[in-house]
């Protein structure tokens, strides 16, 4: 307990950095959620897809570890694009070979899941046997950089400048969590306006309310559908590279446990609930923290899982239990 | 896809299923024969060695013994997700807490022996599914699919955390089941009381081997088919109860509550009594199956227990067909014996599972093997979108009406023999 009052601060704010990460990738979830009503599982690899967009761009861009600070923060900006694109792209071909042909049967909705389930399968491997593809095409040679030992981790190849700030308590703010921290609020925030001033938004809140009055109202559902699966990409894609300069190395199978835990702080906020994911994951990063703290780093995601189970035992529906189609406009 | 198209693709899948019920009604009167044989054939199967079907790479008692524990495992999952319509992500965690009862009690902390330790496992792994129902049955759909997975995650990484049980290394030098051996030297069994031998394909025609046998109830380490008869044992016990189950008050309770769980209560079923009987009852074929583990393998370690292996068995009951306990063991089947049977492609096997699994999802959406009733039950929905859209001028000749009892729900699926 001394090493949480002694720590408080730096505990709050590296939870709060985390945190935002889990609440970007939450979004994803919780939308498609709000629309469809089905568990996005493939949504982490959307996410990795991203990180590794992020170390490739810096790749292309020959990003070293001597890269001075302002040609990190324009590399920076392209891999944002670039990610968003990736993940993006990743989320809508999902819902096209995913999901698509099952929403068009009507297929019950575990079905779907394990549909998910196979398309997170066939993702993460095809990242992590690319060098195997690479050869079968050809392109090995060309591309060994980016495909030599698929299997293994991959750091971005820049430093990330940081530079103290100020003091609060016990911890110095630095610019990496203040710039994590804050980016991922300005896209929550876009994000929540656009869902509700926007026309598209509209649709999207409209088909979650209720697809079959939306239909009849000139919604075009599948149209809608894939807006929000690609605003899902584009949300991990952003995720990808707040993660990356935090933590700075990523792996085929990185998205699972992050896609855990996005998917838990969004059930943890209201899952269908836009402010929900938000509140979900900087919650669920801080309670690690402070967990951690307590009773051992060791323990750090059992706190995170029994404080879902306590959370969802007071309020069934998650902490702001309000769903994507009853947002106010 | 055109409006003709698609009602051709109905007529033949409804022509399909009324083929099968034919089937079904003409094997009727034989079920006990056929069941015999199914299982006589089953406990010949490792002797067999038959060419195509065992594993070229990898010991093939062994395989079949995964495949027997994953059957046994989609039959308790299917309990809980086919029957009572729970959808459960953490299923592994009930695996974990009977293969770890058994580790613990074999080992250092009790010495307890392995045939005794089964049914205290069983029993622990009921009690944990009792501890996790009772909370978390209140909650609805898919937030109960994630409270399952944390409750998974949160058994794992307890036993990852806990040194008492062997932390990240695990136990090692759990026991197996006793052997019944003639002579015993230096801890293996030199002569047994009887020995089988297996066939030989090498030359095209099935020839008795005479070097290769295996000894009869031999728990060793080098030949695994005995665990396997036992595993298959005890699949065929659990299949028996789980037949007398479904057919009774309780199977029924679940049939309602899962079909609607508002109009379940209305109608007196104490549905929250009967959710939480389910689990309870899923963890202890969970339990049963990870004891069956923990004996065979001889250590225990988190690195068994991954939140994967969850999806795996949510993953088997789905594609076999939730609710007919045929079609998940033939899930389970697919999704434990095909990668090992071509683990000579190890790099790609994971992609084309997962690409197996899409493809399953989109043509059988149902599963391999669904249960009659919910064939039955969306031939009547395709029915009714039939009228409604008042295309229903022509029916086909063997389009079942509405009157025929297409809707007429469960009365008589009751009898069905196949689950």
């Amino acid at each position: 307990v001394q090493f949480l009052i002694d720590h408080f601060f730096e505990l709050t704010i590296t939870g709060l950095a985390l945190g935002s990460v889990y609440a970007l990738v939450a979004l994803g979830y919780t939308m498609v959620y709000g629309v469809l009503q089905l568990i996005n599982f493939a949504h982490s690899e959307v996410f990795m897809y991203g990180t590794f967009a992020t170390v490739w761009t810096m790749y292309f861009l020959g990003g070293t570890p001597a890269s001075s600070t302002g040609a990190v923060i324009g590399m920076l900006a392209v891999c944002l694009v670039v990610a968003m694109a990736v993940s993006g792209g990743i989320a809508l071909l999902l819902e096209k070979f995913a999901y698509r042909p099952l929403i068009k049967r009507r297929a019950p909705k575990l079905i779907a899941l394990i549909s998910a389930i196979g398309a997170s399968f066939v993702l993460s491997e095809t990242m992590g046997l690319r060098g195997e593809l690479a050869k079968a095409v050809g392109l090995e040679d060309n591309l060994s950089r980016y495909v030599t030992k698929a299997r293994d981790t991959r750091s971005i190849p820049v430093n990330i400048p940081r530079k103290d700030l100020f003091s609060i308590g016990d911890y110095t703010l630095n610019t990496t969590d203040l710039l994590v921290i804050v980016a991922a609020l300005v896209m929550m925030l876009l994000l929540d306006q656009f869902i509700r001033r926007s026309r598209l938004g509209r649709g999207i809140r409209a088909v979650a309310q209720d697809p079959e009055s939306a239909a009849l109202m000139g919604v075009n559902s599948t149209r809608v559908v894939q807006l929000t699966f690609l605003l899902g990409g584009i949300m991990a894609g952003a995720a990808a590279v707040l993660y990356m300069i935090r933590i700075g190395a990523t792996r085929f199978d990185a998205g699972f446990i992050l896609g855990v835990k996005a998917f838990t702080a969004a059930v943890m906020g209201g899952i269908g609930n836009l402010r929900g994911a938000l509140l979900g994951g900087l919650v669920l990063g801080v309670a690690e923290n402070y967990g951690s703290a307590l009773i051992g780093t060791e323990w750090k995601d059992v706190v995170a899982f029994v404080l879902l189970v306590v959370i969802l035992l007071f309020r069934p529906t998650g902490l702001l239990g309000e769903s994507l189609g009853k947002a106010r406009a | 896809m055109s409006t003709s198209l698609s009602a051709r693709l109905q007529s033949r899948s409804q022509r399909l299923a009324g083929r099968r019920q034919a089937v079904a009604d003409r094997l009727r009167p034989y079920r006990v024969p056929l069941f015999v044989m199914l299982a006589v054939f089953f406990y010949a199967l490792p002797l067999l060695e038959l060419p195509v079907i065992s594993t070229p790479d990898v010991d093939f008692g062994g395989v079949l013994f995964i495949v027997a524990t994953y059957v046994l495992i989609a039959l308790g999952l299917n309990i809980v997700v086919g029957y009572a319509g729970l959808l459960d992500l953490g299923y592994v965690g009930f695996y974990a807490v009977g293969a770890y009862t058994v580790a613990v009690l074999t080992t250092e902390h009790g010495h307890v022996p392995y045939l005794w330790t089964i049914p205290i496992a069983v029993v622990v792994a009921m009690v944990s599914g009792v501890i996790l129902g009772a909370p978390t049955l209140r909650v609805r759909g898919d937030y109960l699919a994630i409270v399952t997975l944390g409750f998974g995650e949160i058994i794992r990484l307890t036993a990852v955390n806990l040194e008492w049980l062997g932390g990240a290394r695990g136990i090692s030098a759990v026991k197996g089941p006793p052997d019944f051996c003639k002579v015993v030297e230096a801890n293996r069994c030199v002569e047994a009381y009887a020995e089988v031998p297996h066939l030989n394909w090498d030359t095209g025609a099935p020839l008795v081997d005479i070097d290769k046998t295996t000894k009869l109830l031999d728990f060793g380490v080098l030949d695994l088919v005995p665990y396997y008869w036992f595993a298959l044992t005890v699949i065929i016990l659990i299949l028996l109860a789980d037949k007398r189950i479904k057919d009774s008050r309780v199977g029924r309770a679940w049939e309602a509550t899962r079909e609607d769980e508002d109009a379940a209560e209305l109608m007196g079923v104490p549905t929250f009594k009967f959710k939480l009987l389910a689990f309870a009852m899923g963890a202890f074929v969970g339990g049963l199956s990870g004891a069956l583990f923990a004996g065979k393998q001889g250590f225990v370690s988190p690195q068994s227990f991954l939140l994967l292996y969850s999806i795996l068995f949510v993953a088997a009951v789905v594609v076999g067909g939730q609710g007919n306990r045929w079609g998940v063991i033939v899930g389970a089947v697919v999704v434990a014996y095909l990668p090992e049977r071509f683990r000579g492609f190890q790099d790609w096997r994971v992609l084309v599972f997962g690409l197996a699994l899409m493809i399953l999802a989109v043509y059988r959406p149902q599963g391999l093997l669904p249960p009659r009733r919910t064939l039955r039950a969306k031939r009547a929905e395709q029915d009714i979108e039939l009228l409604e859209e008042g295309a229903l001028d022509q029916p086909g000749p063997d389009q079942p009406g509405l009157e025929q009892g297409a809707l007429g729900g469960p009365v008589d699926d009751e009898r069905d023999p196949r689950g």
